[in-house]
């Protein structure tokens, strides 16, 4: 009753809130995922391992030794932007590129799946419940009678990560990574040391993604080894970018925003259709179905994105 | 650097193995158990191996990493499933309509989504075969819900014991238990395997195919259509996974993502043989499911572990794979 209340001056439901949150939260997660394989050229398909280290970081700290989440923020990201640095290293070292490196990152998002799956210290397959801490919810991250606040702390968040992200790309190693991605030899031969570029890209990369999981976790209040590492989390989070704008600053919030809406708007037609589309009523697994065709169809029709296709159309009818 | 490197890998290879072979004799490990796992691992190999032919053939002459692969032998599953529930068409005579179909999906999808975007940089050609994995995944979803169905082959419950065999080191006793259907996925698989390799190696078809992989600009000048050549590949490679799914219908769960749990299994079987190499294939899902049953005996619960680590492995040490030629 004090929820509806509260979210009165808002005029939108809880349900829509949390919708909403959520929608944030891969937002910044891809926002993670655009500076290495947007702005650097990398394409990973694995960002699920560090939204899972941050996810679980900020739970075992919590859980285990009542660490305040917000610090938990910070360590999962550091967390995740040591793993980077290292896996980062090992391949790039080797050399792995394109789509050895796009299924390189996939395999090891899967081997931290697996491998918390079987750790019983992070609570193995049934992951971690996160209990309400109760007292001050701002110390605690939880605001669990307050969807209003988390909606505005995520949207804090995205623009702390937005902001990063165009300090990043401003800066020196932002246009280095630019120079990487659009040719690495020629790069090199321009005394930029590629191999630097690309880990200072995979480190804040998995910093900021981190930090959506960690966050993710608290909005859950729960943390398993396939929400944190799942296949589907990478796609999750590796398609709000690509529709929006990949290496774009703001295409990783414009793709989270439509497919969003549209995932809402498909879910509530097949609940409760228009009479003349009864047969779809209770039609489990359409919203996915409009949801790859999307996808389809972006990448044949658009395939910088929405922006880049807005973009175009402006310069196209300026001439 | 690569010289040296592959050279690293065998010899933590061959200390991994001096690690493992005695470890089974000090743990005492039941040999009917360990046998067992080697039997189930080539026969599971066996699948694998089926699957990943198409994929390594489309991997190799496309450069599509395609994640649709395994959405389509959900296609041929259900397509297989249907027939013999409502008509009592065994799965073996249902190959007949399976691999034709897919061969023509395979052809459309190549046609309508993916020719457009051959030019296009490789993570666009992967979320594109992702999506229509999507697609196909919950389309089957909508069309049959998500509830496990299962076929009951009459014949298919006779089990073989393989207890012909008797050697005295490492493996004492030989007595795994086979079943029917594997037996036959597997045979399947190194006959098609035969058939394929033949098909590339030694027809003009075959010939069109490894010019259009290797020089698509210099095929066409000779006159090849490389269009229609993808499009014939990607449908042969389709229609592969159209006999798996047939193939692998006894002794599987038919549900809307049974094909999709193949595709990344596929994916290390075709980085691990080399993309675009048959007998790679064929090899690479042998070695793929005795790592899995293997590491399932040692680290009970946790199969996949050391078919990643494997994966990873390779990757860094020889990303041309076992048979590949090294990529410029």
């Amino acid at each position: 009753m004090v929820t509806v209340l509260a979210l009165v001056p808002l005029g939108v439901s809880t349900f829509t809130l949390s919708v909403a949150t959520t929608a944030l939260i891969f937002a910044l997660a891809g926002i993670g995922w655009n500076v290495l394989s947007g702005f650097a050229g990398q394409f990973s398909f694995g960002h699920a391992a560090y939204f899972g280290l941050g996810a679980y970081t900020v739970a075992v700290i919590f859980t285990k030794y009542s660490i305040s989440p917000w610090l938990g923020l910070v360590l999962g990201g550091l967390v995740a932007a040591i793993f980077g640095l290292l896996t980062g290293w090992i391949s790039f070292r080797f050399g792995l590129k394109g789509a050895y490196f796009a299924l390189a990152t996939f395999a090891l998002a899967e081997l931290l799946r697996l491998t918390f799956n079987n750790f019983d210290y992070v609570g193995a397959g049934i992951g971690i419940t996160i209990p309400l801490a109760g007292g001050d919810s701002w110390g605690s991250l939880q605001f669990e009678d307050t969807p209003a606040i988390r909606y505005f702390v995520a949207l804090g968040l995205v623009a702390l990560g937005t902001l990063a992200v165009i300090i990043i790309k401003r800066s020196r190693v932002g246009s280095r990574m630019l120079a990487v991605r659009e040719d690495e030899d020629a790069a090199a031969s321009l005394g930029i040391n590629p191999l630097r570029a690309k880990l200072v890209a995979i480190a804040a990369s998995g910093f900021i993604t981190a930090v959506a999981g960690g966050y993710y976790a608290m909005f859950l209040m729960f943390v398993d080894s396939d929400l944190a590492f799942g296949p589907f989390v990478s796609v999750v989070i590796l398609l709000r970018p690509i529709v929006g704008g990949v290496g774009t600053i703001w295409g990783p919030v414009v793709g989270a925003a439509i497919l969003s809406v549209l995932g809402e708007v498909t879910r509530s037609l097949v609940r409760d259709p228009p009479s003349f589309l009864q047969v779809i009523e209770g039609a489990n697994g359409l919203d996915q179905v409009v949801f790859g065709l999307i996808l389809v169809l972006v990448i044949i029709r658009a395939p910088d994105g929405v922006l880049g296709w807005f973009h175009r159309f402006r310069t196209r009818s300026a001439q | 650097m690569r010289g040296r490197s592959s050279k690293v890998v065998w010899a933590g290879l061959a200390v991994v193995m001096a690690g493992v072979v005695p470890q089974t004799a000090w743990w005492d490990l039941n040999h009917t158990v360990f046998a067992q796992a080697v039997v189930s691992g080539l026969l599971i190999g066996g699948v694998y191996s089926l699957v990943a032919m198409g994929l390594s053939l489309v991997f190799g002459v496309l450069d599509i990493i395609n994640f649709a692969h395994g959405a389509l032998m959900t296609i041929a599953i259900y397509a297989s499933y249907l027939l013999f529930q409502n008509y009592g068409v065994d799965p073996y005579v249902s190959l007949l309509i399976t691999i034709p179909l897919l061969f023509i999906v395979g052809v459309g999808i190549q046609r309508f989504a993916i020719n457009p975007v051959m030019d296009a940089p490789v993570h666009n050609q992967l979320l594109l075969t992702l999506g229509i994995a999507i697609m196909i995944e919950n389309l089957a979803l909508v069309l049959f819900t998500g509830t496990p169905r299962s076929i009951e082959l009459a014949y298919a419950r006779n089990e073989f014991d393989l207890g012909v065999v008797t050697l005295d080191f490492p493996l004492k006793v030989f007595g795994a238990v086979v079943s029917l259907p594997k037996l036959v996925a597997f045979l399947a698989a190194l006959v098609l395997a035969g058939v394929l390799y033949l098909l590339i190696q030694r027809t003009q078809l075959g010939t069109a195919i490894r010019a259009s992989a290797q020089e698509p600009e210099g095929a066409e000048l000779v006159g090849i259509d490389v269009r229609r050549i993808y499009m014939i590949t990607f449908g042969i490679g389709a229609a592969c996974v159209g006999a798996a799914g047939s193939l692998v219908l006894p002794f599987l769960f038919v549900a809307p993502t049974a094909g999709a749990t193949f595709t990344i299994i596929a994916f290390v079987v075709v980085v691990l043989g080399g993309m675009g190499s048959i007998p790679g294939a064929l090899v690479g899902g042998l070695v793929i499911g005795l790592t899995q049953e293997l590491t399932q005996l040692f680290v009970p619960g946790s199969k996949f572990l050391g078919v990643f680590v494997v994966f990873l492995a390779v990757l860094l040490f020889r990303p041309e794979g076992i048979f590949g030629r090294v990529r410029r």
